[in-house]
């Protein structure tokens, strides 16, 4: 081909490129302005909350009960319902999560109740919460005559963050390879004696990680606790789990009525005097602070975890 | 099947051979035999027999009617071409293979001296691995101490005495060659070995249950040379201690430590023989065709 | 080899026995854990139909659907579901306005764009976006947002549609960008070499070659983006206000059907009132469509799934 025929060819070229190269740039300066700003959202809300609620961000908040006079209603009540419910949650699902994930792992032949059961699994995780609310006051609430108690809130919450745990324990566990299986199996081991001698240990990080991330989720929940009657005036605390005698240890609280730290904040974002808005903000930071916190605690195991065991 | 027997009945087999006519000599195949025994076996102990074994994966027939004889404290060495089915024979003799759905044993494969069907349905696959040791390709250590992973089987059977576990620790570790290099770090992660310890590491880990029958799945294709000759060594030294099964790639290794040979192909057994003649002098051209070189 | 050798090869036949049994009832109670969920469901369809069956006694299901107002705690009530209906899918659209395309810009950017090490801080990030508890968003909605839109659009009142709905669009952009990048990440990687073989640009190359392969899975991420707003309740119950209102324009107050359930929650009714029972009907109205969506949504997640 002719020098200058080739050199015009070759401009053509490179214009054409770099034209379509600016849509590139493009994108990436679009992509990366809305990303950061929907971390912004994240920051500003978080900084909002701490300025607005600054006044009343101290420990008398923490140690008040919430009152009619904005400056002296604190979230004591509040913070030790949202414990003790997180208690009975954990407690529940915890084991429930964790053995039915090793059941659909380790136990489950691929037949139609195992498709049942996973189909019902995920279905579950896209149940809206205040369905499981209803679900609570139907069937804890009235039903199995729990009442409006912590017992009813904790059962409802570990109902609700079960697939999380599931699904977060079910990973964990498939990252414990074959070989290992095989070579436990292979020694004469009982299917069971292979999941509690090898597999689960090799995946408690996994598993600590999804009861985290669930856990994390159910303390910021308000929708299904309100559904069940959360009470958002108890001037009150429940019995203490920990008594000062034998068995040291009583259930009574279980029974009691409850609030959450949700439902407070919720409670003072309602109300149109402006003073219970920077209670409103003072719980919602603390709360939210909570909820980073758990879900960077929990992304740090995780990836921890993954760095622990070189298969 | 009996030693220097072979399949002659099945002309039809569709048996690729690179050979025609132009062939010359049949150039001899240069493994070299080791001392391996050669004549007089027939009166050595029978320690299992499989009679008439086919599997299936789902409507697959992977394995057609195998029947071969396993002498007990010897070397029995599977070998053939990929996908011939060597190392699916060898998973049933621990059956493996229940840990997959869909899977189907036909035909039985004898354990003596109690005559326990390894296959049968109503035998219990936990109680045919208690007996049967398996070491597999990639070494695959359990994620704990040295001492942890040869005393695992042993915790499995319900031996309760320390020193009773230690003892059997530790001539395990040392029938595996490898008491010398760990007994000062037993603590020590598993994993922390080389890729040869390891594999010798699995060795004593299986050999730690006295198991009737050790199975070697390719226990060296994933290691360098000389971690492969330690194993080899190891092996030609349990000779008269243990019966061995191994499946290997290398017809070289099967020739080194093997007494007798089963040539595999395509799901069937063409030729089972002492080591020595099956190299040096086999009845099957398909058999030949493999060990020269022919085909892979 | 001694006697006690040859006793260690099998373990005591008691102590198989007893392992053997131990084995099998671990696999019941596991097994039972594991229907725990199906129970659940199970329990979810009969309370909602059970506790809604005696409205539907007293209410007809024609006026139920078709009357357009909602006001069953008055004097004279009236049962038209549509006005909480109109309030759920207004705020749901203005959300997806949000979370749609910039969920899908997100998620293009990190699966073909992003270099490796910007993507994995970004993803947990995002996890944590995801991760506010909804009555903090609902607190964003009502005094950062509406104020802020309130400058923007004078005569905006404090309770609107609009400003919910943008939150809820917020809040699942983690949620759309995470689904739409596994399955764009699901996407061969011989597909786009052979898109820049032919010397196309990165964007050409995603939009043209790797959207298109994940649209089942994309897909997959708006319809389950769909149904969290529809079932969203705090940012709703706060910023949108408690009053049932059949309109399509964003910038009113309405209802949505989860408000609505939170409202009779607050309140104090008897447990067998014509209110109480109400609850349970719109729920089972939420809980259909929340199901059909889900069911779409899950079926073409399947779908991407296994074409790859």
């Amino acid at each position: 081909m002719h020098a200058a025929t080739a050199d015009a060819a070759l401009q053509q070229i490179r214009a054409d490129v770099n034209r379509r190269k600016i849509f590139d740039k493009i994108f990436v300066m679009v992509g990366l302005l809305i990303m950061f700003s929907a971390l912004l959202v994240l920051v500003v809300l978080f900084l909002d909350l701490v300025q607005d609620g600054a006044p009343r961000l101290n420990w008398d908040f923490l140690n008040s009960f919430p009152s009619r006079k904005a400056e002296r209603a604190g979230i004591l009540s509040a913070w030790v319902g949202t414990s003790l419910i997180m208690l009975t949650t954990a407690a529940v699902s915890m084991p429930v999560g964790v053995a039915a994930a090793i059941y659909l792992e380790e136990y489950a032949p691929k037949n139609w109740m195992t498709a049942i059961i996973e189909i019902n699994v995920t279905n579950l995780a896209g149940v809206p919460s205040i369905i499981y609310g209803l679900l609570a006051l139907g069937l804890f609430v009235y039903q199995f005559n729990l009442g409006q108690s912590i017992a009813a809130a904790g059962l409802t919450l570990s109902l609700l963050i079960l697939p999380i745990v599931i699904v977060a324990t079910r990973e964990a566990l498939r990252a414990v390879p074959r070989a290992i299986r095989e070579a436990a199996y292979a020694l004469g081991a009982t299917r069971w004696e292979v999941t509690a001698h090898h597999v689960l240990p090799y995946s408690t990080g996994g598993i600590l990680t999804g009861m985290i991330i669930g856990l994390s989720r159910a303390i910021g929940e308000t929708a299904p606790l309100i559904t069940i009657g959360a009470l958002s005036f108890i001037a009150f605390l429940p019995e203490s789990p920990f008594k000062g005698e034998f068995p040291f240890f009583s259930f009574a609280w279980l029974k009691e009525a409850f609030t959450a730290m949700p439902i407070q904040m919720f409670n003072w974002v309602s109300r149109p005097d402006p003073a219970f808005q920077v209670n409103a903000a003072a719980a919602g930071a603390i709360l939210l602070g909570m909820t980073l916190l758990m879900n960077g605690v929990a992304i740090y195991i995780r990836y921890r975890f993954r760095k622990r065991i070189n298969w | 099947m009996q030693p220097g027997t072979s399949t002659q009945e099945n002309p039809a087999r569709p048996v690729p051979t690179h050979a025609v006519e132009g062939r010359l000599t049949t150039p001899r195949p240069s493994v070299e035999v080791g001392k391996r025994s050669t004549g007089d076996e027939q009166s050595l102990v029978i320690k299992s027999r499989a009679e008439g074994l086919s599997f299936y994966y789902g409507n697959v027939r992977a394995l057609k009617d195998l029947n071969i004889e396993i002498r007990e404290k010897r070397v029995t060495a599977l070998i053939g071409p990929s996908g011939c089915g060597k190392t699916t024979f060898l998973r049933c003799f621990n059956r493996m293979h229940d840990l997959t759905p869909g899977t189907r044993y036909e035909g039985r494969i004898m354990l003596y001296p109690d005559s326990l069907d390894l296959v049968g349905r109503g035998v219990d696959a936990i109680e045919v691995r208690m007996r049967i040791g398996m070491v597999f390709q990639k070494p695959n250590p359990f994620p704990k101490s040295i001492f942890e992973n040869v005393a695992y089987g042993l915790k499995v059977r319900g031996v309760r005495s320390n020193a009773r576990i230690e003892e059997q620790v530790e001539q395990a570790l040392r029938r595996a060659a490898i008491w010398d290099e760990v007994k000062d770090r037993l603590d020590n992660s598993g994993l922390s070995l080389s890729g040869g310890q390891q594999q010798r590491l699995c060795i004593a880990r299986a050999l730690a249950t006295n198991p009737e029958i050790l199975l070697f799945d390719e226990p060296t294709s994933a290691l360098d040379p000389i971690a492969t000759a330690r194993i080899e060594e190891l092996i030609d030294e349990l000779r008269d201690q243990v019966t061995v099964i191994i499946v290997t790639h290398n017809m070289q290794q099967a020739a080194r430590v093997s007494d007798y040979t089963a040539f595999m192909y395509l799901g069937e057994l063409i030729e089972f023989d002492n080591t020595s003649k099956l190299f040096t002098n086999p009845s099957q051209k398909a058999t030949e065709d493999y060990i020269t070189g022919r085909y892979g | 080899m001694t006697e006690q050798t040859a006793t260690i090869s099998t373990g005591t036949p008691a102590g198989l026995g007893f392992r053997k049994g131990r084995d099998r009832v671990v696999e019941a109670f596991l097994l039972l854990a594991a229907l725990v969920a199906v129970f659940t469901t199970i329990a979810i369809v009969i309370v909602l139909v059970a506790e809604s069956l005696p409205f539907f006694k007293v209410v007809p299901l024609r006026e139920f659907l078709t009357d357009t107002m909602w006001i069953p705690l008055f004097a004279e009530p009236r049962y038209g579901v549509l006005p909480l209906v109109a309030g759920t899918l207004v705020t749901t659209l203005v959300a997806l306005a949000v979370a749609i395309p910039a969920g899908t810009i997100i998620a293009i950017y990190l699966s073909e764009f992003a270099p490796y090490r910007l993507r994995e801080t970004i993803k947990p990030a995002l996890e944590l976006l995801g991760a506010v508890p909804t009555v903090v968003y609902g607190y964003f909605a009502l005094m950062i947002v509406t104020p802020l839109l309130q400058k923007l659009i004078p005569g905006l009142p404090g309770f609107n549609m609009l400003s919910a709905g943008l939150v809820i669009g917020i809040m699942i952009i983690p949620y759309v960008a995470s689904v739409s990048e596994d399955a764009m990440r699901a996407v061969p990687n011989y597909m786009r070499e052979g898109s820049y073989a032919m010397g196309a640009t990165r964007f050409q190359t995603a939009t043209r070659v790797v959207v298109p392969g994940a649209l089942s899975g994309i897909a997959a991420a708006y319809i389950l983006g769909i149904s969290r707003a529809v079932g969203e309740t705090m940012v709703v119950a706060i910023a949108a206000g408690l009053q049932p209102n059949l309109t399509w324009d964003p910038t009113e107050p309405a209802a949505t059907i989860t408000a609505f359930i939170v409202q009779v929650s607050l309140g104090d009714l008897p447990h067998d009132s014509i209110g109480y029972q109400s609850i349970f009907a719109v729920g089972l109205v939420l809980m259909l469509m929340t199901l059909v969506f889900n069911i779409a949504g899950f079926s073409l997640t399947r779908k991407f799934r296994e074409t790859y």
